[in-house]
């Protein structure tokens, strides 16, 4: 199988300090790769990186598009690159705020991707709305509210039905159950997880939280000091880790 | 509300110490390289080094400076102030330019070769050979979607104006239809995104195929842009919901119009009002035309 995603010796500096290490890694259709580390570990960078929100130093990243053909990001004129990323990708902030547009209603919020992709009938935008809102379980009478009267919770999942609406392949994730609490966080993956399988989507999911990881990732990149210091199957890498700060990382956790 | 005949103004000797239109030559041949390259680019913004006029910003120095640069001693000028021929900023502008220029001026859309204006495109249609000079306040479309000028710059080179139909959705989601009165979004030879000044939507049809030249000038925004004769001029809707104009349920109480835009003016503490003709030029002719036909009538 071709993968979707190529990462080939990925590099970032920032002055003298290296944020990513020549960093390599394959993701496969229908993947989802976690990607842990503590703070400053580079994996922010990292995501920012690919989705060209930050340029890189050096690297390839080589992504497969609908059609089959490999795309090289790095060279690719920004009028496609910018259409890429309305069409088949998708970033979901940590922070809702900086993903949504706070001063429009969530109907809206969700039609704004249909618009840039050319979607001008009234109608059905507002029936894609109703579906998406649907699908990330938001109640239909909520369509027409601003994002701003929304619970922590609804604004990430009225992100995710923003993002997903384009119906994207590959879905790069910024710590999305940051700032939320245990019950909500466990519905918020909950519902992730059940989206990844039934839209068959790629995922690249950034968190510190090993319990998200665990639920949600089949791989698992560990990250130190801008370098990937271990990587292989979730289960494999938790429960036989093999690098010191990897196993550090694993008994820091709390076990219920 | 005067029937008497408006003849032109016989032009006047110019002021003395100033050069003809105020600005000086080089200036005024840099704003007209200013102006080529919008029109050569229909809807897309050209930034000009925009002069202090003897006029605060806000009140048409971005019009002022357009008209300068392209008027000639043969030009008859008319400058229209939300309609009117005779508000202020009308009268001062018509004043300015007969004192720089010593130029004919009128208050007839017909005798007019160069027509500044705010707020509003006369309802007598325009013609080859005219041109109309637009005071803009703030040229950009995508401002209040995008603060960012370089940002907004790459909105418009790379044609991505979705999020300008967020803010129609936003208001046939509050109020049930398209809800902006004025300066409503166009696009340009189905390329450009363009405000066309703060002129009622009423009037977006006319600037379609129209047969004059129009200019655009934003004076403290420093930049100018333009619609060629005959450009195709589409204002923003949905399939579904369709661009409407305004209308009303009354004729012009002057004149008896029903097909132009009227204002409400409120004549009492009592709540009484009037609908009128905005276009105090068109409402005049009609009434002098209606006046000569009363008795053959009655």
């Amino acid at each position: 199988m071709q993968p979707l995603l190529t990462i080939d010796n990925l590099s970032k500096t920032y002055n003298s300090i290296y944020a990513c290490d020549r960093i390599s890694f394959d993701l496969y259709p229908g993947q989802v790769l976690g990607i842990i580390g503590e703070s400053g570990s580079g994996k922010s960078t990292l995501l920012n990186a690919i989705a060209g929100h930050i340029p890189v130093d050096a690297g390839e990243i080589v992504y497969c598009d609908r059609s089959g053909q490999p795309i090289n990001l790095r060279t690719l004129p920004e009028v496609h690159h910018r259409k890429l990323m309305k069409t088949e990708w998708g970033f979901v902030q940590q922070n809702p705020r900086d993903g949504l547009r706070m001063t429009v209603t969530a109907g809206a919020n969700i039609g704004e991707r249909l618009l840039d992709v050319g979607e001008r009938h009234y109608g059905n935008i507002r029936s894609e709305a109703i579906e998406w809102l649907s699908q990330v379980e938001i109640p239909h009478s909520r369509m027409d509210d601003l994002p701003s009267t929304f619970s922590g919770g609804m604004q990430q999942r009225l992100q995710l039905a923003r993002i997903l609406v384009t119906q994207p392949r590959l879905v790069l994730m910024d710590e999305p159950t940051g700032g939320l609490d245990v019950s909500v966080q466990a519905k918020l993956l909950d519902l992730m997880r059940s989206l990844v399988r039934t839209l068959h989507l790629s995922v690249i999911l950034v968190t510190h939280d090993i319990g998200v990881v665990r639920l949600l990732a089949h791989r698992l990149m560990v990250m130190q000091n801008g370098q990937v210091v271990e990587t292989g199957l979730t289960d494999q890498v938790l429960d036989d880790p093999h690098h010191p700060y990897t196993q550090q990382l694993v008994s820091a956790t709390l076990m219920p | 509300m005067t029937l008497s005949p408006q003849l032109p103004s016989s032009p006047a000797l110019p002021e003395p110490g100033f050069n003809f239109a105020y600005l000086d030559e080089q200036t005024k041949r840099s704003i007209r390289r200013a102006a080529l390259k919008a029109v050569a680019i229909p809807g897309h913004q050209i930034p000009f080094s925009s002069r202090e006029m003897p006029m605060s910003y806000g009140w048409g120095t971005g019009g002022v400076q357009v008209t300068a640069s392209v008027i000639g001693q043969m030009d008859t000028l008319k400058v229209i102030d939300q309609g009117a021929d005779d508000t202020t900023n009308a009268v001062n502008i018509r004043r300015f330019f007969r004192k720089v220029c010593g130029i004919n001026t009128t208050e007839r859309t017909e005798e007019a070769t160069l027509i500044q204006t705010r707020h509003r495109i006369p309802e007598t249609p325009l013609r080859e050979g005219q041109i109309m000079v637009y005071q803009v306040p703030m040229p950009e479309p995508l401002y209040f979607i995008e603060p960012s000028r370089t940002e907004a710059n790459k909105m418009h080179a790379l044609e991505e104006y979705g999020p300008v139909y967020v803010r129609l959705y936003e208001d046939i989601t509050r109020f049930g239809h398209i809800a902006m009165a004025y300066d409503y979004p166009v696009m340009v030879n189905d390329r450009y995104l363009m405000k066309p000044s703060p002129i009622p939507r009423f009037d977006n049809p006319k600037l379609h195929m129209n047969p004059a030249l129009q200019l655009f000038g934003a004076g403290r925004e420093k930049r100018i842009y333009a619609l060629p004769p005959y450009t195709k001029v589409k204002s923003l809707d949905f399939e579904d919901h369709p661009f409407t104009v305004e209308t009303w349920d009354q004729p012009c109480e002057f004149c008896g119009a029903t097909d132009t835009y009227l204002d409400e003016v409120v004549t009492d503490d009592q709540g009484s009002r009037l609908w009128i003709c905005s276009d105090t030029d068109y409402c005049n002719q009609r009434q002098q035309n209606n006046h000569l036909l009363t008795p053959t009538l009655s």
